[in-house]
Formats: structure tokens, C-alpha cells, sequence
């Protein structure tokens, strides 16, 4: 299934037209940030409405280096998202995860919600960011004297940093810190009777995503050229939730079909259907989650293939959830 | 030196006294009950014991150390253990899985993200896994075994980290009598490795496989003593007497 994905992926460019070429890359990047939001909820069981906190914030932090600095390396600017998005994810896990006792789903929920609108009001109030209206006009990525400008190259540098994150996130799952994450999931309170420190647990795997989200979010500033409160807010934090609930949470590969086949049918529909297409695509989505609540995943895997397995019982090799 | 020492411990909810002064001490590779009538505390006890609930009042000393504040996780990797009454295996990973995250709940993080010690904790695994007859069936769903098997999942999980006290809330609740009479036998040969403690309805279960035996009534001990005293106690038949 993977490989299938990858495949198209690679000869998407060769058959697209410029503009199609463009989206597809937007949503390459919607696919990373999908990634860091499954690992948090799909995996750990950490229910973050504010992910595009961390999305909204390394975007808007390496547009400021673009726009005050003059700095637009490649080598640069993404390693800054990437911290930018680890120091703030840091932060708010701090805060929300790592008290005495282990924070509640609802408390942690309202939390990251609460962050969310907090950055996207800060945005919107805040004349050095733009305001409203965000930084426009933000320059190029280069790498040297190359200017990354949107197209088939954008589209490459996109796909290769979504599978270099995606492998390394399949690493991670399908390690012994995998299982201690399907523990967490599962049962947090009884695996910290058998010594795990759940709250630690919580704060590294919600940082580490955070870092991808700032990934994401660094590589989106750069390809839209301008960066706008709605990256850091709610509307930004639910769409993440959707494609992750729609093709399948607790597998990465479910991740990436859910944001594809919502932007893919989102554009299908407000082409063909220019007035009334939000609605059809909300009740689509509501038939998958009340038919499908494993998302569309689950038409493909069983319930025992989407968890995996972490060790190796008789007659059975190494296979994790994908 | 007791290997437990829980002493005066009070445990009050709202209006509700659960634990009034109760005491609790347990020897090195002794197995202990824990009995009384419905009501009578032994759960709390039990929690505040392995830190799911933190005394009102009242200290507990484990090998010599205060753990009366100690966090689950704490008293975990200080070698406490715990089987909790309603079954909480993780039903969605395989019998496998649930042993493998039991062992491994103490390896250093780099280890867990590298699968260091999988290769290690791969023979204790199964072996404990065999031991409560059910390597047959590693590979399956937790959620597809009975009841019964599992209550043993659960053993084997509390058991595999090698703790120096087992405490089990109920080990045998819901099971038939041929399921409880297999589970006295499982857990016998884990005497020689670490203390017990136990809580259960079945006297008869509780007879045969204890060494000493603690009755509570009302959140405090009533008798403590080697089961040929409790089962002469005037006051303990008193109190069953009265609850009959």
C-alpha cells in the first residue's frame, strides 16, 4: 500500500498540469503536518485541537527571517521551523502535560484549543505580523543561489521530506516507543503501574510532533508566499483533525490518504459544484465518521494489521502498524 | 524487617471513612491475604498500597523506604506491582505485546526508541507467556480470550517485571472453579521469587495458598495471623457470622 502511494506520488508531476502540480504540493505539505497530528492523537491518544499552533507559528517565524533578515536558505529556514515548532510544542506540553498527575483527555483538549485561538488572535492583533491580512510577499527558498519557487521542484522537495518524516516515523511506531505509545493510547494509568512515566512519555512524543508540524508549517510559508492568522487557528486545527479521522487514525499511511482524498474531493467539488459544495463535502465526511470510524483505512486493513504487532510471537516476523 | 510496612493508614472520601487506622505488614516471600466483608476496606487498601490512592493518613515503607507520596510509576521501579480487580489487559495489542510492554517498562528511552532490549526480553516473553499456559496464543488479540485467561494475562504481565511484591486484587473474580483452581496452581511457584499479597472473596482459595492472613472490617484490621489462627478467631467468625 505504501509503495502504491509512493509511486504515485513520484509520477504525479509527469502527468499534471502546472497549476494541479501546485496544489499537489500544497497538499503534500497538509500530508506532514497530518503526520505530527497522528502521532500525538493515532498513536499516544493526546487529543491536540491546537496542532496548527505549531504549524501557524514556524511558519510565521520564517517568514520573519525572510522578510527581516534576508535569510531564505533552505538550510536555514527549515531547521528553524523545525525548533520553532519543537520550542513552542515544548512549551505548551509543559505546561498541559507534565504535572504531577496525568493531565485529563478534556484538559488537554481544551488546552491546545485555548493556545490555538490564543496565537490566532495574537496574529490578528499584532501590527509587526501583519495583522489581518499576515506577511505577504514573502521571498522564495534558496538554496545557493536556486530560488525554490513553486512547481515540480517545490513538489520533489516536498514529497522527499514527507517520506524521509513518514520513514522515520514508521521507525519510531514500530519500535519498542512504539509500543509504550499504543500502551499510552490504550491505557495510561495501567501502564504507569508498571513504571512507564506517562506524563514524560506524553510531553516527548507531543514535541516531537510539534517539530514536524513546524516543519510543515515552514514549507507551507515558503510555497504560498504569504502567511495568514488561519495558519495558527482553529479552522487550521480541525482541518488536521479531519484527515486524519477521515482516512484513519493510528497509521501513518491513513493519514496521508485522508488529507489527499479531502483536498482531492474539496477541489473535485468547488469546481463542480461552486455554491453548495462545503455541504456535500460535511455530509460525506459525517458518513465516513458514523460508517467508517476507523477511517477509510479500515476498507483496506483489519483492526489487528491498523495496531500491529511490536514484537516477534512464534511463527511471526517484526510487522508494526503502517 | 517487614519488606511492607503500611501503618495507621486512613483513607477518607467525602463523609465516607474507607480506611481507619489499617496497618499491613508483609515479610519477604511471604504470601499474604487480605480478607473482610464487602465494604470492609481491602480494595483501598490495596490502592493505597500500590499508590492508586494516597492516604488520608498513614505511612507505607517499602524495603526500608517512605513511599507514602510515591507515584505509581515510582513504587513500580522501587519493584511493587500491581493486578488491578476489573481486568485492564490492552485488548487491541497481542498477548505478546501486553507481556513485552510489562517487561520493557523500565528500559532508558534511546533503548525503547533503538529496540534494544527486544531481542533480550523476547525469551522472558514467552517464558512467562508458557508459564500461565498461554503461549499457544501470543500472537492473538488480548480481546479475544475469555474472562479467565484474561485474569492470567494479567498475572503474567504484573509478574514479568520480576517485582519484589505482587499484589493482586481479585486474582479469581468471575472465574469458573476450574479456572480457580489452575490459578492457585500458577501462582504457587512464584513463591520462591517475591511476596504476595491478595485480595479475594474465595476463603478456600485464600487458605490454600497463604501463608498469613489480615481480615479488615469497617477500614480496620480486625485479626492478623497465620491462617490456622484466623480460622479460630472468635472475633473474625463473629464478624462473617454477623454478615451471613
Amino acid at each position: 500500500m505504501e509503495i502504491v502511494v509512493l509511486a504515485i506520488g513520484v509520477l504525479l508531476p509527469l502527468v499534471l498540469k502546472d497549476y494541479l502540480t501546485v496544489y499537489a504540493t500544497r497538499v503534500l505539505i497538509l500530508c506532514l503536518f497530518a503526520l505530527s497530528f497522528d502521532l500525538v492523537w493515532g498513536y499516544a491518544g493526546i487529543m491536540s485541537f491546537g496542532q496548527a499552533m505549531f504549524f501557524g507559528t514556524a511558519g510565521y517565524g520564517v517568514a520573519l527571517i525572510a522578510r527581516d533578515l534576508g535569510v531564505t536558505s533552505i538550510l536555514i529556514v527549515l531547521p528553524a521551523g523545525l525548533l520553532i515548532g519543537l520550542a513552542f510544542a515544548l512549551m505548551l506540553g509543559g505546561f498541559l502535560l507534565l504535572g504531577r498527575h496525568p493531565s485529563s483527555v478534556i484538559f488537554v483538549s481544551l488546552g491546545t484549543l485555548t493556545g490555538s485561538y490564543a496565537a490566532d488572535r495574537v496574529a490578528r492583533g499584532w501590527y509587526y505580523l501583519g495583522g489581518q491580512n499576515g506577511i505577504p510577499s514573502i521571498p522564495p527558498m534558496s538554496l545557493g543561489s536556486y530560488d525554490i519557487t513553486e512547481g515540480p521542484v517545490y513538489y520533489y522537495l516536498a514529497l522527499g521530506i514527507l517520506l524521509l518524516v513518514y520513514l522515520l516515523c514508521r521507525f519510531l511506531v514500530r519500535s519498542q516507543f512504539g509500543l509504550a505509545l499504543a500502551g499510552l493510547r490504550e491505557n495510561e494509568q495501567r501502564i504507569a503501574f508498571f513504571g512507564y512515566q506517562v506524563q514524560r512519555l506524553k510531553a516527548i512524543i507531543f514535541s516531537f510532533a510539534g517539530a514536524i508540524a513546524g516543519l510543515a508549517g515552514s514549507l507551507y510559508a515558503f510555497h504560498e508566499g504569504f502567511v495568514w492568522p488561519n495558519m495558527l487557528g482553529v479552522v487550521m486545527s480541525t482541518q488536521v483533525v479531519l484527515y486524519v479521522l477521515f482516512g484513519g487514525s493510528g497509521t501513518l499511511i491513513g493519514a496521508v490518504i485522508g488529507t489527499v482524498a479531502i483536498e482531492a474531493v474539496s477541489f473535485w467539488l468547488s469546481n463542480n459544484y461552486q455554491d453548495i459544495w462545503p455541504i456535500i463535502l460535511g455530509v460525506l465526511l459525517l458518513l465516513v465518521i458514523l460508517f467508517r470510524p476507523a477511517g477509510l483505512i479500515s476498507l483496506i486493513l483489519g483492526e489487528r494489521e491498523r495496531v500491529g504487532n511490536f514484537g516477534r510471537p512464534p511463527g511471526e516476523g517484526d510487522r508494526g502498524s503502517s | 524487617m517487614a519488606l511492607l510496612e503500611a501503618r495507621g493508614l486512613i483513607k477518607i472520601f467525602g463523609k465516607l471513612t474507607a480506611l481507619n487506622g489499617a496497618d499491613l505488614m508483609v515479610a519477604a516471600n511471604e504470601f499474604h491475604g487480605l480478607i473482610g466483608p464487602n465494604g470492609s476496606g481491602k480494595s483501598t487498601l490495596m490502592k493505597c498500597v500500590a499508590g492508586a490512592e494516597i492516604p488520608t493518613a498513614g505511612t507505607v515503607t517499602f524495603g526500608g523506604r517512605d513511599i507514602s507520596q510515591a507515584s505509581p510509576a515510582e513504587r513500580a521501579r522501587a519493584g511493587m506491582s500491581l493486578k488491578f480487580q476489573i481486568t485492564s489487559v490492552l485488548p487491541a495489542l497481542t498477548l505478546y505485546d501486553n507481556v513485552l510492554l510489562a517487561l520493557q517498562a523500565q528500559t532508558s528511552l534511546p533503548s525503547l526508541v533503538f529496540s534494544r532490549t527486544r531481542g533480550v526480553l523476547h525469551d522472558r516473553a514467552m517464558a512467562m507467556l508458557e508459564q500461565f499456559r498461554l503461549v499457544d496464543r501470543a500472537a492473538d488479540a488480548a480481546s479475544a480470550l475469555s474472562h479467565g485467561q484474561q485474569q492470567w494475562l494479567e498475572i503474567a504481565m504484573a509478574l514479568a517485571p520480576e517485582p519484589k511484591l505482587l499484589l493482586l486484587d481479585e486474582p479469581t473474580g468471575g472465574m469458573s472453579l476450574e479456572e480457580r483452581r489452575v490459578t492457585g496452581e500458577l501462582l504457587q511457584p512464584i513463591k520462591k521469587r517475591c511476596s504476595l499479597v491478595i485480595v479475594e472473596h474465595d476463603l478456600d482459595f485464600i487458605r490454600d495458598i497463604c501463608d498469613r492472613l489480615t481480615v479488615l472490617d469497617q477500614g480496620s484490621v480486625l485479626d492478623c495471623g497465620s491462617v490456622q489462627h484466623i480460622q479460630s478467631s472468635a472475633k473474625v467468625q463473629e464478624v462473617y457470622l454477623r454478615r451471613a
